[in-house]
């Protein structure tokens, strides 16, 4: 699926994923490929990517995620 | 006419005059790309958060019940003035203070006469103008400029919105420079709390029938957009204000530059003209000198 990450001043991340986990307002939560669309509110925390190959750790302060149609695009207003 | 040594005196200050003006024109211009670097990158965030907005509003009807858009009898009025630190960039920010001023006089001269009209200066320079004319001045975000980013300027916003939904505030407006192009500022004056339902659904033509998932609830989801909104609402007139004030500058420095050039040349005219006139007057002597000899 392709991933976004973007704060008002850059963009952090673009490209391919595989499962990225949030942590969620309501707890953490992790999407896979093909998930169903969702809008959700994020809190402070770790969002994890993983590309297949690597890794990847985005430490957010709070923001707002969307899915839909393969796209996940996260809205975070800091990365820490 | 003045003498010789004045008008060279002249002629070499305001060539060092020109070479300080020219230099900032050339400092402006390379700040200016980079402040017109940050609006793009913030843009797609905007945009982004305007169409979400949209999308789970479409769903919820409790949009209404935010502490934001509560609208109260208008007793205390806060300005957020956005303007530069330093001066030297033509009417850039004497027009915002006027703006403000104009503003206070049509909407809100009521509030003023009882002093209830706070402003909140970002940019050293409109804190400095409205407190000599009598204003209560906040001015603990007038540093901004020399911290820019999101983070900073999310702080001012966060800490506009506490005061308003705690009452200290009923109607917050937001001054600022609106980046154009680099000759032509235009500006803005917006409601900034309460909000607005117009200012929420500006984008509600294309939302999507899709069945999302919303987690939380749709309102709660609304409630948590609606700050992000603000902040960068906010975020983006410091940073319009930003490359507007260095296109300003810009165009100042560049004028200021044709100027001095004029000025050098009349003072090259005036010099020369001074010169020939010395000596000939000397060659006249010499000469009347020699005849008065041989006479």
């Amino acid at each position: 699926m392709n991933l976004e990450i973007i704060t008002p001043d850059k963009k952090v991340f673009a490209g391919e994923a595989t499962a990225v986990t949030f942590p969620g307002t309501e707890g953490q939560f992790q999407v896979l490929n093909s998930h169903a669309p969702l809008v959700s509110t994020l809190g402070r925390g770790d969002v994890v990517v993983d590309t297949g190959a690597v890794k990847q750790v985005y430490t957010i302060d709070g923001g707002v995620v969307e899915v839909l149609n393969n796209k996940v695009l996260v809205l975070a207003e800091a990365i820490l | 006419m003045a003498s010789l040594k004045e008008v060279r005196n002249r002629i070499v200050s305001v060539n060092s005059t020109q070479q300080i003006t020219k230099a900032m024109k050339m400092v402006s211009a390379s700040k200016l790309r980079r402040a017109q670097d940050s609006i793009f990158q913030m843009r797609p965030y905007a945009q982004k958060l305007g169409e979400m907005l949209a999308t789970v509003s479409a769903g919820a009807e409790t949009a209404n019940e935010s502490p934001f858009s509560r609208v109260r009898p208008v007793e205390n009025v806060l300005f957020v003035i956005v303007t530069s630190d330093r001066g030297l960039a033509g009417a850039f920010n004497s027009n915002i203070i006027k703006a403000t001023m104009d503003r206070i006089r049509t909407q809100y001269a009521e509030q003023a006469r009882r002093g209830n009209v706070e402003i909140m200066a970002i940019g050293k320079k409109g804190g400095e103008g409205m407190a000599r004319r009598g204003f209560k001045v906040n001015d603990r975000y007038s540093d901004l400029y020399t911290r820019l980013s999101f983070v900073n300027v999310k702080e001012a916003a966060e800490d506009i919105m506490n005061s308003f939904s705690q009452g200290r505030y009923d109607v917050v407006e937001l001054v600022y420079n609106e980046f154009k192009n680099v000759a032509t500022q235009i500006i803005r004056t917006e409601p900034f709390l309460p909000i607005t339902s117009a200012q929420e659904d500006n984008s509600a033509t294309q939302v999507s029938n899709v069945n999302y998932t919303f987690e939380p609830s749709e309102a709660e989801i609304v409630n948590e957009l609606i700050p992000k909104t603000l902040k960068i609402q906010l975020y983006r007139a410091v940073l319009e204000s930003n490359a507007s004030e260095h296109g300003a500058r810009m165009t100042a420095m560049d004028k200021a530059t044709d100027n001095a050039q004029e000025l050098l040349k009349e003072l090259r005219l005036v010099y020369n003209r001074t010169r020939q006139a010395a000596i000939t007057k000397e060659i006249l002597e010499i000469v009347g000198g020699a005849e008065a000899l041989s006479a």
